[in-house]
């Protein structure tokens, strides 16, 4: 089972050619993921040989859903671009489209944001994330596939290196899915969407939740889980030192005002019944007691 | 990146919200000389990135040139929450019969877009929205309708702007949110949109927030960067390429990634307390890839603050392994001793992929600033002790 992503997931790369593409759709073919086609505008036809394997180029989403059946995008492309790629790939009917793209501006954002809810077909992951992992099945992203076994919690994060860093604490216990949210103002799929897709996946016995200062997020995941979720929830939440005002490098990451603090955040989790760690450390060690209590 | 008042006022001119002009100065006898090319009562108003001026006495009235540059001369250098005023702006004071607040922002609540209006202008909105929030409308916006003159009448209805203004301020509203969209802000507001005795709705202050993100598609708004009011340790960060912020502690922090350094930041200040208090100095996330010339460039900035006495180094190898990172840490000392010797201690904490290799690394290196420490509190506590010693 897992959540959003299994071996069955047909993967396509967009922005296949680039560099980062090229780079990364080595490293998920080696963790195992079916990488079925590539996407670049005016490149169809061409071929990416990776890791013994020829895939396909296409100049268009909608030729590489129709020859290959993709189910999954993952988007690589520039910022410059990344509207009109995640708007093609909502077009086609994609049901998930993983932006990894950093530095998007936010009106794009918004745009095919909106778009994407207007059209109802496709969830979108990101922008500026690491992507996701069910460990051993499939790897969709820059997700270093190698640092965790497949196991029975599930992630979700704000962040792409404390994610790593949780992951590789708990990597003899082992993750059903780990799902990097993202770090900018505006992302498509929040911590309740994973919140309450782990909550009903059978494969998951408790749950990872790392936040971070800026907006209101972790404060309706915790309203969320004292209504909705039954299984153990830990929490980490990162900028207590964040001075007011300043973006700490991810662009949503800003305390504004008495807005988005991080002590409002671990305050809210810790009344909907969530163990909230001090350290990374500290919350891996809680989320230990958890499972071994199960 | 958040804009002054006057800078604010060339993009709704550049966009057609109706707005006064006037002359930017930064000394006194400049201000008098405006006023006097004004040839009418004038404001004198300071240009900081901070609300609540008036208040902290950062806009005067003045009825004539002398007038103006005596306030002009208090003004100037005035702290006003922690900024300090090097610009004024004097422009021809207008008769004010009544007072609206007007904004366009970016609402991640609902991750779309929010029209707020309010008939109750002049006042700070946070106290609108606390003290009145009734007279507060707030609007969702669509981005892929956006605002024209229907929507806008829908904005000025549920604001209740009374009727022999409302087509105009609908009309306002329409070139505002062409700000908002042409220039790629997160924020645009007015506040006070006012009407003058001749029923003139017009914009007497204004707020932007511009998006660096859309940086590449605005050339024109790097001008708009106010370079000598930027912290000069940030201002080198930046030319580098670095995400960096300057704090005010004693500890300086380089780690990969965002949510890792911000982490990082908070586990320095726990372990801090047990040493005097000491703090982070900073902010630097130098990123995945932390090539040697990157971690070089991250170690020269950090270095260079008289405020750091120690420094720790956080990073979990990811896709770029321990190895690679820890012969980066290697070859950014080789760099930067080139220059001189380095004495501030370097506390290195590597974990993830590859991890005893780097530790390996860094150990055979044998540098003598350089302090191994296995785990990320550890390490933390033990840069806060090297940071209270040194202090």
């Amino acid at each position: 089972m897992a959540i959003y992503i299994n071996e069955k997931s047909r993967v396509l790369v967009q922005g296949i050619t680039g560099a980062e593409g090229t780079k990364h759709t080595n490293r998920m073919l080696a963790s195992g993921t079916e990488i079925v086609a590539g996407v670049t505008p005016g490149k169809g036809g061409q071929n990416v040989d990776a890791q013994g394997r020829t895939i396909p180029v296409f100049g268009s989403v909608g030729e590489a859903v129709a020859e290959t059946g993709a189910d999954v995008s993952v988007v690589f492309v520039p910022p410059k671009f990344a509207k009109a790629a995640v708007i093609e790939t909502i077009d086609a009917g994609v049901p998930l489209c993983v932006v990894i793209t950093e530095g998007i501006p936010i009106h794009d954002t918004a745009n095919f944001f909106a778009y994407s809810q207007q059209k109802g077909d496709t969830r979108i992951i990101g922008p500026n994330c690491p992507g996701l992992i069910t460990p051993g099945q499939s790897n969709v992203g820059i997700i270093p596939a190698n640092i965790a076994m497949p196991g029975r919690i599930g992630l979700v994060s704000k962040s792409g290196t404390l994610t790593y860093q949780m992951m590789f604490e708990l990597r003899d216990i082992g993750f059903s899915t780990a799902v990097g949210i993202g770090g900018d103002p505006i992302i498509g799929t929040t911590h309740i969407d994973c919140l309450e897709a782990f909550e009903a996946d059978p494969d998951t016995d408790a749950i990872v939740m790392i936040g971070e200062i800026g907006g209101d997020a972790e404060e309706r995941a915790a309203d969320y889980i004292a209504k909705n979720v039954t299984k153990p929830v830990v929490g980490y939440v990162a900028g207590f030192t964040a001075p007011e005002g300043k973006t700490m490098g991810h662009a949503g990451a800003i305390v504004s005002g008495s807005a988005g603090t991080a002590a409002a955040k671990q305050e809210a989790l810790e009344a909907a019944g969530v163990k909230v760690g001090k350290t990374p450390s500290a919350t891996a060690r809680l989320m230990r007691e958890v499972i071994e209590s199960l | 990146m958040d804009l002054y008042e006057y800078q604010a006022k060339e993009l709704f001119a550049r966009h057609n919200v109706p707005t006064q002009s006037g002359d930017v100065v930064t000394t006194h006898t400049d201000a008098r000389a405006s006023a006097e090319r004004i040839d009418n009562m004038v404001v004198v108003k300071a240009q900081v990135k901070v609300g609540g001026r008036g208040k902290a006495g950062g806009v005067k009235l003045a009825k004539t040139p002398d007038e103006a540059r005596d306030h002009a001369q208090n003004i100037l250098g005035l702290d006003i929450k922690g900024h300090k005023v090097h610009k004024l702006l004097i422009t021809e004071a207008s008769d004010i019969e009544d007072e609206y607040y007007v904004s366009f922002l970016l609402d991640r609540t609902n991750r779309t877009f929010l029209a707020m209006a309010s008939v109750e202008g002049g006042m700070e909105i946070e106290d609108i929205a606390v003290n009145k929030p009734e007279a507060l409308a707030r609007v969702l916006v669509n981005p892929l309708t956006g605002v024209d003159k229907a929507k806008a009448l829908e904005i000025v209805t549920e604001a209740k702007f009374p009727a022999d203004v409302a087509d105009q301020v609908a009309d306002v509203l329409v070139t505002l949110w062409d700000t908002f969209v042409a220039e790629d802000a997160t924020l645009v507001e007015v506040n006070p949109l006012v009407k003058d005795p001749d029923g003139k709705i017009l914009a007497l202050d204004g707020k932007v927030t511009l998006d660096d993100n859309a940086a590449f598609r605005h050339p024109d708004h790097e001008a708009l960067i106010d370079i000598d009011a930027e912290d000069p340790l940030e201002r080198k960060a930046a030319e580098k390429g670095l995400n960096y912020v300057k704090l005010n502690g004693e500890v300086g922090i380089i780690g990969n990634g965002a949510g890792l350094v911000m982490s990082t930041l908070d586990v320095v200040a726990y372990a801090g307390d047990n040493f005097g208090g000491v703090k982070p100095a900073n902010f630097l996330d130098i990123g995945g890839g932390a090539s040697a010339q990157v971690m070089a460039d991250g170690l020269d900035v950090i270095l260079n603050d008289p405020d750091v006495k120690a420094v720790f180094v956080n990073v979990f190898g990811g896709i770029t392994s321990c190895d690679a990172v820890a012969n980066g840490i290697v070859q950014a000392i080789e760099i930067l001793e080139a220059n001189g010797p380095l004495n501030k201690p370097i506390v290195c904490r590597l974990d993830g992929n590859n991890a005893e290799e780097g530790r390996r690394i860094l150990a055979e290196a044998d540098q003598s600033i350089v302090e191994i420490v296995d785990t990320m509190d550890d390490a933390a506590s033990r840069v806060a002790e090297l940071a209270a010693a040194a202090a």
